[in-house]
C-alpha cells in the first residue's frame, strides 16, 4: 500500500499525482460515480453556455401563448404569462449553480480557517470556537436560515448570506478533527524529529490530509445548497418573480397544478437531478479520497 | 463504570448548557440583523407609511426596545425562563401560547413521517445489508440518493397532483383528520426514509460481521434465524434511538412541508412571522426549536453512549 502523501517529492514524474489518476480510475470503475460526473459536467454546460444559445428574454411575457403544453416551439410549454419553461430553466442553472459554488466557497474558508486555527491553538481559543461551532449547529440549519433570511429581507443575495452563515461550522469541526488526529501521527512527529519546518509539515501531510474530507463534504454540500436555496425561494424569502430561479418557478406553478402540470414538475426535475448529481459523485469521492469518512458528519 | 457515565453525563450537561446559553443569545440578537432600526422597519410594515420619531419612540417604548441592548437580553431571558415569550406585535397575542396552540400539528406530521420513514428503512435497510454488493443492494442504495436529494416540496405536489387531483382519494391541503396527514406524511418522510436507510444498512453491515454473530453461525443456526434474532435486534437499538430523535430534520423539512399542505403548524407560524417581521414570534419559535434540538441531542448522546457497552466504557470525548 502506498500512500501518496507520505512520500517525498522526489518521486517526480509518472507518480506526481497518483491520488488524481488514482481517483480517476475509481471513477472508471464506479458507474454511479461516473453517472454523477456526467450529470454534474453536463449541467454546468448548460449553465455556461445555455444562456448564449438560447437568446430568448428569460423574463419576457408572452400572454396570448400563456400555458401552453410541452411542443416543438416550447419543449417543456410555457408558463403562467407566457414565458417558455425551458428557457427559465436553463437561467435557472446558472443561478442555482452559482449560488451553491459562492455559498459553499465561503463555508469552506471560513469552516477551515476556523478548524486549523482550533486544531493548531488548542487551549481556550480551541474551547472557544468549538462552542461557536456548538451553537451554531444547535439550530436546525433550515430554520436557523429561513429566520436569518427573512429578517434581512427577502433577496437571492441575503439567502446565499444566510446560508453560508449557517453552514460553516461542519468544515470547521471535520478540519479540526483532521488536524488533531494528523499531528498526532507518527510520521509528522519523526518529520518533526528530523527538523522538517512547520510549514513544510503543513503543506506535505496536513494539507492533503484536511483537504481530502472537505472536498468530499463540499460536493454533498453544492446538492444541499441547491436544495436549501430553492426551498428558500418556494418559501418566497429568495429569487423574487420574475427571476427564473427553479424555487420560484416550482412555487408560481402551484396554482396550476391540474390545468399545467409542467409548471412544478419541470424545475422539481431539474433541481432532483442537480441535487442527485452531486450526491453521486461526492458519494463516490467519498469512497475514493475519504476512506475514513470523516466527512461524514452532520448534513445542513 | 458507572462512574465514568456518570461523569460523561455531567460533561454533556454542562456544555449543553453552555451551548443554550450562546443559542439564547444569538435569538435574542437575531432582531438586530434588522436593515436599519428594528422599530421603524416594524412600524414602516405594519402601517405601510413612514413613522414619526414619536411613533416610533412609543413603539420602543412599549415592547422594551429603548433599554440598553444587555439589559433588553437579560429581561428577554429572566422572561423567557419562566416561561414568558412576549406578545405578538400584531394579534397581541401571548407568544408562548400561540407556539402550545400549533405544536400539536407540527408533532403530528413529525411522528406520522417518521411512522412512514421506518415503514420503507427498516426492511430496505436489511435487505441491502443481507445482499451486500448484489444488484437488490445497489438500486436500494440509488433509490436512498434520489429519496436525499428530492425537494420535499415538490414531491407534496406530484402526491396532490396524483393522489388528490386525478384519483381523489385524499384532500389537496388543510388539518383535520389521518387523510389530510397521509400525504404530508409521505412528503416529509421520504427524504427521513434515505437517510435511515443508510444508518439501517451500516448498522446491521457492522452487527453482521460481528463476534456473536459468528459464534451463532458456526452454532449452525440457519441464517434467517442468525439475521432476524441475532442480528436485527442489536442492529435496531442505535437505529431506533437515532431516528426516534431526528428532530432538526422534522422540524427543517416540516417548515416546507406545512406551507404546500397548508398545515397549521409551528413551521407556517413561523414564516408568516417572518415575512410580518412578528419578532417576538420569531424568536419564540427559534428558542423553543433550538432548545428541543439540544435536549435531544443530549438524549440521543447519552441513550447512544449507554446503549452501547464499548462506547460507555469508553472516556469522554474532547
Amino acid at each position: 500500500m502506498s500512500h501518496p502523501e507520505e512520500q517525498g517529492g522526489s518521486l517526480a514524474g509518472q507518480s506526481r499525482h497518483p491520488a488524481f489518476s488514482r481517483l480517476l480510475g475509481d471513477l472508471r470503475r464506479n458507474p454511479l460515480t461516473l453517472a454523477g460526473a456526467l450529470i454534474v459536467a453536463a449541467l454546468a454546460l448548460v449553465a455556461v453556455v445555455g444562456p448564449v444559445v438560447l437568446t430568448t428574454d428569460p423574463t419576457a411575457q408572452d400572454l396570448p401563448n400563456r400555458l401552453q403544453p410541452p411542443s416543438a416551439a416550447h419543449p417543456l410549454g410555457t408558463d403562467q404569462l407566457g414565458r417558455d419553461v425551458l428557457t427559465r430553466l436553463v437561467y435557472g442553472a446558472r443561478l442555482s449553480l452559482g449560488i451553491a459554488l459562492a455559498v459553499t466557497a465561503i463555508r469552506v474558508v471560513v469552516g477551515t480557517t476556523v478548524g486549523v486555527v482550533a486544531g493548531y491553538a488548542g487551549g481556550w481559543v480551541d474551547e472557544a470556537l468549538m462552542r461557536l461551532v456548538d451553537v451554531q449547529l444547535a439550530f436546525p440549519g433550515l430554520v436557523l436560515a429561513l429566520v436569518v433570511a427573512g429578517i434581512l429581507g427577502p433577496s437571492l443575495r441575503n439567502v446565499m448570506l444566510a446560508l453560508a452563515v449557517v453552514g460553516w461550522a461542519t468544515y470547521a469541526r471535520v478540519v479540526r478533527a483532521t488536524v488533531l488526529s494528523v499531528s498526532e501521527r507518527e510520521y509528522v512527529d519523526a518529520a518533526r524529529l528530523f527538523g522538517t519546518p512547520p510549514r513544510r509539515i503543513a503543506r506535505r501531510h496536513l494539507l492533503p490530509a484536511v483537504l481530502n474530507p472537505v472536498l468530499v463534504l463540499a460536493t454533498l454540500n453544492l446538492g444541499t445548497v441547491v436544495l436549501a436555496t430553492a426551498g428558500l425561494s418556494f418559501i418566497g424569502l429568495g429569487a423574487q418573480p420574475p427571476t427564473p430561479e427553479w424555487g420560484t418557478m416550482l412555487a408560481g406553478g402551484r396554482d396550476y397544478l391540474r390545468s399545467a402540470w409542467w409548471l412544478v414538475n419541470a424545475p422539481g426535475l431539474a433541481i432532483v437531478l442537480t441535487v442527485l448529481g452531486f450526491n453521486l459523485l461526492g458519494d463516490g469521492l467519498r469512497d475514493a479520497l475519504d476512506p475514513h469518512q470523516q466527512s461524514r458528519l452532520e448534513e445542513v | 463504570m458507572s462512574g465514568r457515565f456518570g461523569s460523561y453525563i455531567l460533561y454533556r450537561l454542562a456544555t449543553a448548557l453552555v451551548v443554550l446559553a450562546g443559542v439564547s443569545v444569538l435569538t435574542f440578537g437575531l432582531i438586530y440583523l434588522t436593515p436599519g432600526d428594528p422599530a421603524e422597519t416594524i412600524l414602516i410594515q405594519q402601517t405601510d407609511q413612514h413613522p414619526s420619531q414619536a411613533q416610533i419612540d412609543a413603539f420602543r417604548a412599549e415592547h422594551g426596545l429603548d433599554e440598553p441592548i444587555p439589559i433588553q437580553y437579560l429581561e428577554w431571558l429572566s422572561s423567557a425562563l419562566r416561561g414568558d415569550l412576549g406578545q405578538s406585535y400584531y394579534s397581541g397575542r401571548d407568544v408562548a401560547a400561540l407556539i402550545v396552540q400549533h405544536v400539536p400539528a407540527t408533532l403530528e406530521l413529525a411522528a406520522a413521517s417518521m411512522l412512514v420513514a421506518l415503514a420503507i428503512a427498516l426492511p430496505t435497510g436489511v435487505l441491502s445489508a443481507v445482499h451486500r454488493g448484489e444488484r437488490l443492494d445497489a438500486a436500494s442504495q440509488l433509490a436512498a440518493l434520489v429519496g436525499v436529494s428530492m425537494p420535499n416540496f415538490w414531491l407534496g405536489y406530484l402526491l396532490i397532483i396524483v393522489f388528490s387531483l386525478h384519483l381523489s382519494l385524499l384532500p389537496v391541503a388543510g388539518s383535520g383528520g389521518l387523510s389530510h396527514l397521509l400525504l404530508p406524511a409521505v412528503a416529509l418522510g421520504t427524504g427521513m426514509a434515505a437517510i435511515v436507510t443508510r444508518l439501517v444498512r451500516t448498522s446491521m453491515l457492522e452487527v453482521l460481521d460481528a463476534t456473536y454473530v459468528e459464534v451463532a453461525r458456526s452454532k449452525g443456526l440457519s441464517e434467517r434465524v442468525v439475521i432476524y434474532k441475532h442480528a436485527l435486534r442489536n442492529a435496531l437499538l442505535p437505529v431506533v434511538t437515532v431516528v426516534g430523535l431526528q428532530f432538526g430534520f422534522v422540524l427543517n423539512g416540516a417548515v416546507v412541508v406545512e406551507i404546500v399542505f397548508q398545515r397549521p403548524g409551528l413551521g407556517m407560524l413561523l414564516v408568516d412571522a417572518v415575512f410580518a417581521r412578528d419578532y417576538p414570534v420569531v424568536q419564540g419559535v427559534v428558542l423553543v426549536g433550538a432548545v428541543a434540538f439540544v435536549v435531544t441531542n443530549v438524549l440521543v448522546d447519552l441513550s447512544y453512549r449507554y446503549l452501547d457497552p464499548r462506547i460507555r466504557l469508553g472516556g469522554v470525548p474532547s
